[in-house]
């Protein structure tokens, strides 16, 4: 155990501990971890002065010196109800006694079938948290659906358990899907109440011809936890990726996702919701890579911000050469609710092809004052107009996705969330 | 006494004087019409009466069942049995109408003492309510007024009265942009609230709708207050002479 | 709306191809040795013949302009500039006491430019522009010739009025408490690295006070002219709008063809006091380079204004078609409640121009109100982005933004970019913000082809058709020339 704070504290860990490493003796996965120290080393947490990290600063973590989890825990651990047939991740590792889907496999028992998969789509040295990642993961989920079988519903649960001192625990999960299968994912990250961590998955996702992919992620951490998650997705011509992100736990969570769009006619659609209560700072960060010819995206995002609370957006789309006949949409909307909150946005284009539609929107604002009393003058009491609203806003979000589970699972999470926070 | 009286009201928007010394008096079942030119003070009357933000009451006073009204939230007001009629009917995008009207009217219930409606109950009330309004059972569906055409969103607005069951409907411009069976269907849902304890007060500024909603008193409205009153004759009057003789009395 | 219902036969009138302001002015001028340093910042202050606090400001803005480095965060590539291997004052030898002075050689130099100096004249303008011209409002114009200003029209007529319009160098000499009072105050010497090197080496511009109340009975503008080798052109204009006071700017620009790269670095300050208002037009149409990229102006230029007043109100209007780099970001600092800031742009990049370009909203104060209206359009192998940040301070309550960004590419080798940040601390403000990518559709080339336009045509009056909110916003002289600059510039792009 040692007590340096910061990224220090990481690499300092990352020496101590990298002969011990899942898969250490495998000499691409060690060349690979020894480059992505090497990058996280010299760059270490990424400033303000960092365009992608303009709006979101890591420096509180920098204080903070975590703890690698310690044993793993047998039983005593109270878990969430289950949505789906689950894989249970606790404090970062795969709990077999826990887990009931019968497709779940540890990442770290299968590293060295991983060779030429594993850190494909991950770029560490352009993202710092994945180079984190990539320097320390233990395990994470190994996941893959075979050609044209529908894999149906699963839940990943990521739990964390409360300890004396803060643990960081970095999971690498690695989802294949092949050409025609289809599957939900949906990840549930949330911890003991009083459980402080740092939370830093990675996803690396493939989604072959024709694929589909419903990826939803509930990000529920506890009230003093960090989530830092980089999601890489890859579709080819046909296949569908389609995410939903909730960003309504923890102090500090950043959502990365990566998707490139790589085969003719793949789809994709990112949509969120950011759900802020005072002290909270969430940033949703989309990168989207049209590189081949009639792909199309829709990205919706919305976030309700109360308190003193900072919300961020920033979405990409990029457009490259190869990719005429693009469709691409994006929508971001801030909701504020109280005059200490902030919300930065940042949406932008980069197209190099001319035969595109590409479009994106944002807006910022407060409750409508005539829909508040409309919904008044009709005997609705102003504390029930406010959360119907809030409600309402953030309908358009979970109404775009079309899994039912998902959708169920997103309605339970969003409806009642402003009507519980008012009141408490 | 008169369910609604307003005293000497004076309200202002901006420190601008719109409403300047209104006297009303309206008793229980008897159905009032306001006429005036654009600009009178006409909506400002009703938005006062029921409570929106942005009008500054700088006199006099509105009283409901003795009740001072302006004393009160809108929820209150609407509680109470006022219910506004909107000119312009507020669209609320991803808020069921099946939901909306069912939280309203639930909530109204509630300060009635009566007890709540489920889901079943509440449709089942709905779709009556809505047959005899020739509306389509899908508007519940939809979102409040989005999507609604004109007609749509002013027999919604109907559609509410009809559920909510006020005490005093004011139907704010509610025949502006109504072709002649959207207003008959809108005239023949005020007039089934016809009761003793329903007193209506319609704002208009044509005669039309008052040929299907007959009024027991017409007031005449001016740069803020009241200048004639009179019987139904008066709402004649008025089509065939114009505002022009009222407002040099003015 | 008549501008754009002129745009054919706009279009029409355009015969030759290429840019026609490339000649060159044979005239006698004066240099500074070659290079920068603190002698030469002292050679132009005593040109100039500067009080020794302007020299004082001068040389801070060197020294610091020394530490600073180039900024990298646009997404215009260029190679490095060699700050030592210019002129930075070049200037007609014979320096004209009155309009009746001016070398007859620049007079001709405008004439050729269509910008007349004569008072006159009214704007004879722009070819093909119709008949009404002898009817059309008399123009004041500062004519800016390399570093320094040779003439300017209208003065004394518009001095009766009180109003100001003179080249900076002379309102140092003859309103230096203006000067001192304002220069620097919206742009300070530190803001950027260009910004800097502006106040260390600008060498000429024009100076625009009007006094309260007054409403400018004409429209004011300056022409800028590279015209010597190697020179850089360093303008600083500054335009003070006292209480209630109204006033009109344009401004235009030509260089002429030449391989090398010449820097061009502006600064332009605004003021505008309690219930002032600015409109400021620019036509930018600095030499491009050629079809493959050789030559070009590097255009790297601070603008901004600052509405200290309630409400106040400043208006930017600009079509950037030339230079081979544009750099720019004409700003609001919106401080007075119920202060206005728009933003109309047209930029073209065709060829291998790249344009960084687009604006900042900073609100402030009370129920301020910005818009802002980009249309970018991309050519050739053009980098086309558009810039912008709307930051909504926390006492800004009811704060009002639109942005509409619209980006139109022409051919797959060119790129359209759109990098807003909107950054809000205010519950009440409310901030929109659209942007769309599209091409010239076939069905519309087909359609306007079938009516009998030639695909040049077609292309310009489609394109003529994306910027029309826009061109609306400039005065109507400029909205003609800018329609046929917007087809010159784009010709070749389409074929």
């Amino acid at each position: 155990m040692n007590a340096v704070a910061g990224a220090a504290g990481f690499s300092h860990r990352f020496e101590g501990l990298r002969s011990r490493l899942p898969g250490a003796k495998l000499p691409w996965l060690d060349a690979l971890r020894g480059e992505a120290a090497e990058s996280f080393g010299a760059q270490g947490f990424p400033t303000r002065r960092v365009e992608a990290w303009k709006y979101t600063d890591l420096n509180p973590l920098g204080h903070v010196s975590f703890d690698e989890p310690l044993t793993l825990l047998d039983g005593g651990v109270t878990l969430p109800p289950a949505i789906a047939p689950r894989v249970v991740f606790v404090d970062g590792r795969f709990r077999e006694d826990l887990s009931d889907h019968p497709g779940a496999r540890s990442l770290a028992r299968h590293l060295p079938e991983l060779e030429g998969r594993l850190g494909v789509l991950a770029q560490p040295a352009r993202e710092p948290m994945a180079g984190l990642n990539t320097m320390l993961f233990e395990d994470g989920l190994l996941l893959e659906i075979g050609e044209g079988v529908d894999g149906g519903v699963m839940e990943l649960l990521s739990y964390a358990t409360a300890c004396e001192r803060p643990q960081a625990f970095h999971p690498r999960h690695l989802i294949r899907l092949a050409p025609g299968a289809s599957l939900t994912l949906i990840e549930t990250a949330t911890g003991a109440a009083r459980a402080r961590y740092l939370h830093n998955p990675v996803y690396e996702i493939e989604v072959a011809e024709g694929a589909r992919l419903t990826h939803g992620r509930l990000q529920q951490e506890a009230r003093e936890a960090w989530h830092l998650s980089t999601v890489y997705a890859r579709v080819a011509a046909g296949g569908v990726y389609d995410n939903f992100t909730l960003n309504a736990g923890g102090k500090l969570a950043r959502n990365e996702i990566h998707t490139a769009l790589t085969g003719a006619r793949a789809q994709c659609h990112m949509n969120g919701a950011q759900l802020l209560v005072d002290g909270q700072h969430a940033d949703t960060t989309t990168a989207l890579d049209h590189a081949a010819p009639d792909c199309s995206s829709r990205q919706t995002y919305k976030t309700v911000l109360s308190g003193k609370s900072r919300g961020v957006f920033q979405g990409k789309i990029l457009v490259r050469q190869a990719a005429q006949k693009t469709d691409g949409y994006q929508m971001n909307q801030a909701l504020l609710l109280s005059p200490d909150a902030e919300i930065d946005s940042k949406p932008q284009l980069e197209i190099y092809a001319d035969d595109v539609k590409c479009s994106h929107g944002a807006t910022v604002g407060e409750l409508d004052a005539d829909q508040l009393f409309y919904l008044r003058a009709r005997g609705i009491p102003e504390s029930e107009a406010k959360a119907m609203l809030v409600e309402a806003f953030l309908q358009e979000a979970v109404e775009s996705v079309a899994e039912e589970t998902l959708r169920g699972a997103l309605a339970r999470a969003v409806d009642g969330w402003w009507r519980a926070e008012a009141a408490a | 006494m008169g369910m609604l009286k307003i005293e000497n009201l004076s309200a202002e928007i901006d420190g601008k004087t719109i409403l300047n010394g209104i006297s009303l008096e309206v008793p229980a079942g008897e159905i009032h019409a306001v006429m005036g030119p654009n600009g009178s003070g006409k909506s400002t009357l009703s938005y006062v009466l029921a409570g929106r933000e942005g009008y500054e009451v700088t006199g006099g006073s509105a009283t409901f069942h003795g009740q001072d009204l302006l004393a009160l939230d809108p929820e209150e007001r609407a509680a109470a049995g006022l219910f506004l009629a909107f000119q312009y009917p507020v669209e609320l995008p991803g808020v069921g109408n099946a939901n909306f009207l069912r939280t309203a009217l639930n909530a109204i219930r509630k300060t009635r003492g009566e007890p709540e409606l489920d889901a079943m109950q509440f449709l089942k009330i709905a779709r009556e309510r809505m047959k005899a309004l020739s509306m389509p059972e899908d508007m519940l569906k939809r979102g409040v007024n989005v999507g609604f055409s004109g007609g749509e969103k002013k027999r919604n607005e109907v559609l509410q009265m009809a559920l909510l069951r006020p005490q005093l409907a004011i139907l704010d411009e509610t025949d502006s942009g109504l072709d002649i069976d959207a207003l008959k269907i809108v005239a023949d849902g005020v007039n089934a609230q016809r009761a003793p304890d329903f007193s209506a007060l319609i704002i208009t500024h044509y005669q039309r709708l008052l040929d299907y909603i007959i009024p027991d008193r017409v007031h005449v409205l001016v740069k803020g207050r009241i200048v004639k009153s009179g019987g139904p004759e008066l709402a004649h009057a008025l089509e065939k002479e114009g505002y022009a003789s009222v407002q040099e009395a003015a | 709306m008549p501008a754009v219902n002129e745009t054919i036969e706009a279009v029409q009138s355009v015969t030759d191809s290429g840019y026609k302001w490339g000649f060159e002015t044979d005239i006698e001028m004066e240099f500074a040795p070659k290079g920068l340093n603190e002698d030469i910042v002292r050679f132009i202050s005593k040109k100039k013949n500067e009080p020794e606090w302007l020299l004082e400001w001068r040389l801070r803005a060197f020294a610091l302009w020394q530490t600073m480095e180039e900024p990298r965060w646009s997404a215009v590539k260029y190679n490095p500039i060699d700050y030592q291997d210019a002129y930075y004052y070049a200037a007609p030898k014979q320096g004209p006491k009155s309009l009746e002075e001016v070398d007859p050689e620049l007079l001709r130099t405008y004439e050729k430019l269509g910008i007349p100096l004569r008072e006159q004249e009214v704007l004879a303008g722009v070819e093909g522009a119709g008949s009404a011209a002898d009817a059309r409002m008399p123009i004041a114009v500062d004519a800016v010739f390399d570093s320094v200003s040779v003439a300017t029209s209208y003065k004394a007529r518009l001095e009766k009025e009180g109003i100001i319009f003179c080249s900076i160098s002379e309102a140092v000499q003859t309103h230096p408490e203006l000067v001192r009072k304002y220069l620097g105050s919206v742009v300070p010497q530190g803001d950027n690295f260009f910004a800097a090197l502006n106040c260390a080496v600008f060498t000429d511009g024009s100076f625009v006070y009007v006094p309260k109340g007054v409403r400018c009975p004409m429209e004011l503008s300056t022409y800028f002219r590279i015209n010597a080798k190697s020179t850089g052109q360093f303008e600083r204009t500054l335009i003070i709008a006292d209480e209630g006071s109204t006033v009109s700017y344009l401004e235009g620009c030509t260089a002429p063809m030449r391989d090398e790269n010449q820097l061009h670095a502006a600064v332009v300050e605004l003021v505008a006091l309690d219930d002032a208002s600015i409109k400021y037009s620019t036509v930018q149409n600095w030499y491009p380079g050629d079809a493959n990229g050789k030559g070009g102006i590097y255009n790297f230029v601070t603008k901004r204004a600052a509405c200290r007043g309630k409400r106040s109100k400043v208006s930017w209007t600009q079509v950037e078609t030339g230079s081979a780099i544009t750099w720019k970001y004409p700003s609001c600092i919106l401080q007075g409640d119920d202060s206005v800031g728009e933003f109309y742009s047209v930029a073209i990049a065709n060829n291998w121009q790249q344009a960084d370009t687009g604006t900042k909203m900073i609100h402030l104060g009370a129920r301020t109100k910005s818009t802002i209206v980009s249309k970018g359009i991309s050519a050739g192998q053009g980098q086309n982005t558009y810039r912008g940040l709307v930051r909504i301070g926390p006492r800004a309550s009811g704060a009002r933004n639109f942005t509409q960004c619209d980006s139109l590419l022409i051919g797959d080798k060119c790129g359209a970019h759109t990098v807003p940040y909107i950054e809000n601390r205010c519950l009440t403000a409310k901030v929109e913000h659209e942007a769309t990518t599209s091409r010239i559709a076939e069905d519309q080339l087909f359609y306007c082809r079938q009516r009998g336009l030639s695909q040049e045509e077609a292309v310009g009056m489609i394109v003529n058709g994306f910027c029309r909110e826009v061109l609306k916003e400039l005065p109507m002289e400029f909205a003609v020339e800018a329609q046929k600059l917007l087809q010159i510039s784009l010709e070749g792009s389409v074929g």
